[in-house]
């Protein structure tokens, strides 16, 4: 029981850290904050359940007021911007990584990587898409346009994030929930 | 840690929470309904005009900038509706997403973490039967907000530590070790907890 709740506590604050470090620039010279690729990690690490309650503890304290974001953003006014379908969208992401995880018997790399794609990318982007339209009133092709242009850098997260949890499960397979 | 608390002392600061969330309400939904330029030009003057009656120039200044990273959007539904010509939606569509952002910004502003705090642990109540105890909801957030200093420092160190040893930048190298670190503190939380009587 508590391990499960420091879990979640710990993963919330490495979510929160990634995007407040902008000196971990991934790949040369694209500046892409590790912010979304955190909540791929809490999901592929985390298992489902866990991972997306990690999330949602986050995007609380970011709404209770904390700056947390990626650019020092938060507190209420972010869930009434046009990025609030990804902010919704991100305990989704982590369940779907998760669930990837924990339903397939694929090299743990992989199902991480396809895992990410399909809930960091896949799922999310819907969300995404679906807030920008609604708060710019535009429709859902043009708001995907402004979506897509988040692709390359979510690919490389993608990417990563499979291969931190390849790393895991090669240095430390028990530390590995969403496999336990 | 630094919170989005504005320093400065308003009369707003001490109405409590829960009414100042429900103003915000019920002022969005205002916004929704409201689908001409003029109104809602007036609605963003009154968003302003309440900052700077509550605080003064700093604090309304303080709630400008947190208004700046909408710039992108601005500048995007600005060329597209320039493009198509429909002037007047484009600016409802700005108008309207400034005076929303700007309002919740403006609870954020004047409410105290710890009163925030207050109101989700009361709104979270109802979940106690759900497995969630409010002391368990609690102690997950002092978690978080006590380990993010602590996360932070060790992420330089491992930084500090790649850079000794190799003349590339770190980059993705420090992703392993970080959460392997997250990883390690929760075991170890979880341990203290468990020798101090338990989460519950």
């Amino acid at each position: 029981m508590e391990r499960s709740l420091t879990h979640i506590a710990l993963f919330a604050a490495l979510i929160a850290i990634l995007g407040l470090v902008p000196k971990i620039d991934l790949a040369a010279g694209v500046p892409i904050t590790a912010q979304s690729l955190g909540v791929m990690l809490c999901g592929t690490v985390l298992g489902a359940r866990r991972g997306a309650l990690a999330v949602v503890l986050f995007l609380v304290l970011v709404a209770a007021g904390l700056p947390l974001l990626s650019g020092g953003r938060g507190g209420l006014g972010v869930f009434a911007s046009p990025s609030v379908g990804f902010l919704l969208g991100f305990p989704v992401a982590a369940f779907v990584a998760g669930w990837v995880m924990e339903r397939t018997t694929l090299q743990p790399g992989l199902a991480a990587t396809a895992g990410a794609v399909i809930g960091g990318i896949g799922v999310l982007y819907v969300f995404g898409i679906l807030g920008m339209a609604l708060i710019l009133q535009k429709s859902l092709t043009e708001a995907s346009y402004l979506a897509f242009a988040f692709l390359p850098g979510d690919a490389v997260k993608a990417v990563l994030a499979g291969m931190v949890t390849q790393s895991l499960a090669r240095m430390r397979p028990a530390s590995l929930l969403s496999r336990a | 840690m630094l919170t989005l608390t504005s320093p400065v002392d308003t009369a707003a600061h001490r109405l409590p929470a829960g009414v100042k969330l429900a103003a915000l309400s019920l002022w969005t939904l205002l916004l929704f309904q409201l689908a001409s330029p003029l109104p809602l030009t007036l609605a963003l003057f009154a968003v302003a005009g309440v900052h700077l009656g509550l605080g003064g120039a700093a604090f309304a200044a303080h709630g400008a900038r947190m208004v700046r990273p909408l710039w992108p959007f601005v500048l995007i539904v600005s060329l597209w509706h320039g493009w198509t010509g429909d002037l007047a939606g484009g600016a409802v569509v700005i108008l309207r997403m400034l005076a929303a952002v700007a309002a919740a910004n403006l609870v954020t502003m004047t409410t105290r973490l710890s009163d925030m705090v207050a109101v989700i642990e009361r709104l979270a109540r109802p979940l106690a039967r759900l497995g969630l105890s409010p002391r368990r909801l609690a102690l997950a957030l002092a978690l978080v907000v006590r380990f993010i200093p602590v996360m932070l420092d060790r992420m330089d160190r491992i930084t500090d530590a790649w850079r000794a040893r190799s003349p590339r930048p770190a980059r993705w190298r420090v992703l392993v070790p970080a959460t392997l670190a997250a990883l390690d503190d929760a075991d170890h939380a979880a341990d203290a907890l468990r020798a101090r009587g338990g989460a519950d």
